[in-house]
């Protein structure tokens, strides 16, 4: 179904943590359906090009989340882009929440009245609509990034991710390349320990790993307190619910003067839960995603911090090796020829890797900037609504 | 002697403290020598079920004679106590009156009469607009505030001390304001007191704070944190409600033992109070209750009224129960969001500081300080969430249970009767099989019987008859008070969660320039 302009207008709130990548119109991306099937997600990624390098202008294909992992890794492990910083990719869709809680809902149906229960669920609900929402918003915008680098937008596999119609997955990662993919990750541990022991020659580079590995650690902290605060958040939204509809039964009960009173309050909680609820999904969407979002983006920074680093030590071991060869008088064309490509292989790492972080440090700042200054407002206005809802009760129940 | 007719404890406590009130006031004195000395006669009419409410209440054979006080004491009543409201001064005052002095419906389970004390049915036949006035508060002067907790003592024999000042224009107080030292326990021997004297006729006694061995313990071990200044704190409140909903009473205000209570410096050491907690005593009056309930007898309900308040407390309950479950969980939420705040805090913090841009990092910094705010805001919300709405639930609960033992022993009184009324028929047979065997003495005998049994049976018609008429008035004042207090937390709440959103606002409106300044 194609977005009506409610949604594109909700869609581009939501897609907040970075800022707006869809404005080249010679190649935009955008993910306007998606589809639940039990576990797997179905994303429907629609394409609109005026570029030859595509075969039509306009053609959407379906993809799941793995296609989108096999993408980023690819991307990942070429060569040619060790200077670049990969998107992060998106992360595995979880609606691990949601359908706990359903499933809890569903053991305590018996404990609460028919219209409790038809809110809870219909809370949840909006729960689970809100997870799949921000895991096609994330997986847009990895798309994004990517048609708005100048590079990356190139890539052949990039190209074949939004073109071919055919099943990915024979592409994807086989047994033998998800082996090597592990023995990947081993050796880039040792390459963190291989980083640190490094001794840095460009002032730049060493303030950016400094900065860059102890922000890391602070913004992994930070987003995990920003998600238990937001959750617990959702928490009190809910428990509103609870003590809506147990004053609503009172007040049935009740016949003295208190009737009005505790049905009065059992309204105004219910309106009050909305806002509540929607405090907890705007902190959650500008804070906690914002920070998890630039956590990713940063792992993906400090990658390339290690690539640079190791094309570094092979520098640095190829001059060792020049230096033997011309000793020894062996192989010296050889060694130099190798010493050679190690140095030019480094130095456009560095060239690149210096552009790619100023233009990262510049886009984290602008997301920031604009997110906090959303989630402020929200706040504001959230509360102000909630004051005027409770203010307006108090004055009905004190004329009366 | 006294423990037969009592259970153990409870015969224990009301020994020593008679035996140390017999310095004191003159009232206790009566009481405490006829306890003591009262006589054991036999009590065919009593089932051993009933024993235990009954003792609990005052001794039972003391009823014997207690037939003969009450014909006097309504007697008296209707003599000297007019309807017009005049009359409430004398009572109020601390003259001298012959016929009316401060009650104490004490001499009622006592036997020996004490004509000058008896006026508590009498003296609340008062006009409408008079009931009115003093539920309003109006001619109500009294304030009572518990306070300045203080820790006496040391290890677990150590006690928490509370500072009790009472500020009231009413004058059969001596002064106009005092404060006593008063313990945990003593508070528990006063409700004691007051409910033996006062729930079998009806009257709904409010019951005091729960104990709580784990909360005292934390406490007495020294332990000075938060859960443990929070728990002194709770129970603090939990005591001045106490209080405050006793002397709203009005038969309770003037009961002697609520006056000693407030007033003298030296109160004497209510003992054994294991098993005189508030709810131990309820649990005791309501498991009689029970036990009558479970014998076959269907009582001849020819009042709809106390079926119906009966059905509609039962609900009452157990929806307040459920809302009281639901706020439990909303505090609790709430403090977990307050802490989790304070973390996020604390690590946004951390983020401002490693972040290398100038402006952001400020930025972030000043939304660490938010959120800072933030969680304290949300800690003191909970905290009204509990005091202003929790506790008034959890009170509420507990006053139903004390209401609900208080149509049970109505129900008790009209088994009373009954059984009177079948020992009387019995009686009566008897003697009419002595008509025809040549027995003059034991025929005899049998006429004094049946006249014993029948003034038993006016006596329990006339006490099943008053406690209908004092649980109706007392049902509508616990009504008034309800929806009075209800009215009040509830617009007490709605105008604190109006302030937490009213700083959250400051805050947030604060913090906006902050995040827009950054370049």
């Amino acid at each position: 179904m194609a977005s009506t302009p409610e949604e594109n207008d909700r869609n581009s709130k939501l897609r907040s943590v970075s800022v707006d990548l869809n404005n080249d119109a010679s190649l935009m991306i955008d993910i306007p359906d998606a589809l639940c099937e039990r576990d797997k997600v179905k994303f429907t990624v629609h394409t609109k090009t005026t570029l030859d390098a595509f075969q039509k202008p306009e053609f959407s294909v379906p993809r799941q989340h793995e296609d989108f992992i096999w993408l980023h890794d690819t991307l990942d492990e070429t060569e040619e882009y060790a200077g670049l910083i990969i998107p992060p990719s998106p992360p595995k869709p979880d609606f691990e929440s949601p359908r706990e809680k359903m499933h809890k809902l569903g053991e305590g149906e018996a404990t609460m009245t028919k219209e409790e229960y038809t809110k809870m669920k219909q809370e949840l609900e909006a729960e689970y609509l809100a997870v799949f929402k921000k895991t096609v918003q994330v997986h847009e915008v990895f798309l994004q990034r990517l048609s708005s680098h100048p590079v990356l937008s190139k890539d052949r596999n990039f190209q074949i991710f939004l073109e071919y119609d055919q099943d990915l997955s024979v592409r994807r990662k086989n047994a033998k390349e998800m082996f090597g993919g592990f023995f990947k990750n081993m050796v880039k541990t040792a390459d963190e320990v291989i980083i640190s022991g490094i001794k840095e020659v460009d002032d730049f580079f060493d303030q950016e790993k400094t900065f860059l590995l102890d922000y890391y650690n602070k913004i992994r902290d930070a987003t995990t307190k920003a998600e238990k605060m937001t959750r617990a958040h959702k928490n009190v939204a809910d428990d509103y619910i609870h003590f809506s509809a147990t004053l609503d039964s009172l007040s049935a009960d009740e016949s003295t003067a208190l009737k009005m009173y505790l049905l009065k309050l059992a309204e105004l909680f219910e309106k009050l839960r909305k806002v509540e609820g929607r405090v907890a999904s705007d902190e959650d969407l500008k804070l906690t995603e914002l920070l998890r979002y630039y956590m990713r983006d940063i792992q993906a920074a400090k990658d390339l911090l290690y690539r640079r680093a190791r094309a570094l030590a092979d520098y640095e071991s190829s001059n060792k090796a020049l230096d033997k060869a011309r000793l020894k008088s062996k192989e010296v064309q050889q060694a130099e020829e190798h010493q050679q490509l190690c140095c030019q292989k480094f130095e456009k790492l560095s060239e690149s890797g210096k552009r790619e972080l100023i233009s990262f440090k510049g886009r984290r700042v602008v997301a920031f900037r604009k997110n906090l200054i959303e989630m402020a407002e929200l706040e504001i206005k959230h509360a102000k609504s909630s004051v005027s809802l409770l203010q307006s009760c108090i004055d009905m129940l004190k004329t009366n | 002697m006294a423990t037969e007719r009592e259970p153990p404890p409870l015969g224990d406590a009301e020994q020593t403290d008679f035996k140390e009130l017999e310095d004191g006031e003159d009232l206790f004195i009566s009481t405490a020598s006829t306890l003591e000395s009262s006589p054991t006669s036999p009590e065919p009419a009593s089932h051993p079920a009933e024993d235990i409410c009954a003792n609990s209440n005052g001794p039972q054979p003391a009823e014997i004679s207690l037939d003969d006080d009450l014909e006097d004491l309504f007697a008296e009543a209707t003599e000297e106590v007019s309807l017009d409201s005049p009359e409430r001064e004398p009572i109020l005052s601390d003259e001298p009156s012959p016929a009316i002095t401060p009650v104490t419906p004490t001499a009622l389970v006592t036997p020996r009469v004490e004509p000058k004390t008896i006026f508590v049915p009498a003296m609340f036949e008062r006009s409408k607009e008079e009931l009115e006035e003093e539920a309003n508060g109006d001619s109500f002067d009294m304030e009572i505030v518990v306070s300045d907790p203080e820790k006496v003592g040391d290890g677990m024999n150590a006690y928490m001390a509370y500072k009790v000042t009472t500020k009231t224009s009413l004058t059969i107080f001596n002064e106009n304001e005092f404060s006593v030292k008063r313990r945990f326990s003593d508070f528990l021997g006063l409700h004691s007191k007051l409910a033996t004297k006062y729930m079998h006729i009806g009257y709904i006694v409010p019951p005091a704070p729960e104990k709580s061995i784990v909360g005292m313990t934390k406490v007495k071990v020294g332990k000075e944190d938060s859960s443990s200044t929070e728990f002194v704190e709770k129970r603090r409140a939990a005591l001045e409600r106490y209080l405050e909903r006793t002397v709203k009473h009005p038969t309770l205000l003037h009961d002697p033992d609520v006056m000693q209570f407030l007033e003298s410096s030296e109160l004497p050491r209510a003992v054994s109070t294991q098993a005189l907690s508030g709810a131990g005593i309820l649990r005791m009056v309501n498991k009689a209750a029970e036990a009558v309930n479970k014998m076959t007898i269907k009582m001849n309900e020819s009042d709809a009224w106390f079926e119906e308040k009966q059905q509609q407390f039962e609900n009452l309950d157990q929806q307040l129960r459920k809302l009281h479950t639901s706020v439990e969980s909303l505090v609790c939420h709430r403090k977990e969001l307050s802490v989790n705040t304070a973390a996020f805090a604390k690590s946004a913090a951390m983020l401002g500081n490693s972040e290398d841009h100038t402006a952001l990092s400020r930025a972030l910094s000043q939304l660490a300080e938010v959120e800072e705010k933030i969680d304290q805001l949300h800690q003191e919300q909970a905290y009204a969430d509990f005091y202003l709405f929790a506790e008034l639930l959890s009170d509420y609960v507990r006053l139903l249970t004390a209401v609900k033992g208080v149509f049970d022993q109505r129900m008790k009184t009209w088994q009373k009767w009954q059984d009177a009324q079948a020992m009387l028929q019995k009686k009566r047979e008897a003697e009419s099989k002595l008509q025809f065997a040549n027995k003059p003495d034991k025929l005899q005998q049998a006429k004094d019987e049946i006249r014993e049994w029948e003034g038993k049976v006016q006596q329990g018609e006339r006490d099943f008859e008053q406690i209908s008429k004092t649980i109706r008035k007392e049902v509508g004042r616990f009504e008034k008070e309800r929806v009075r207090d209800f009215k009040a937390v509830i617009i007490k709440y709605l105008e604190s969660l109006v302030q937490t959103q009213q700083q959250l606002i400051k805050y947030w409106e604060a913090f906006l320039p902050e995040a827009k300044a950054i370049a």
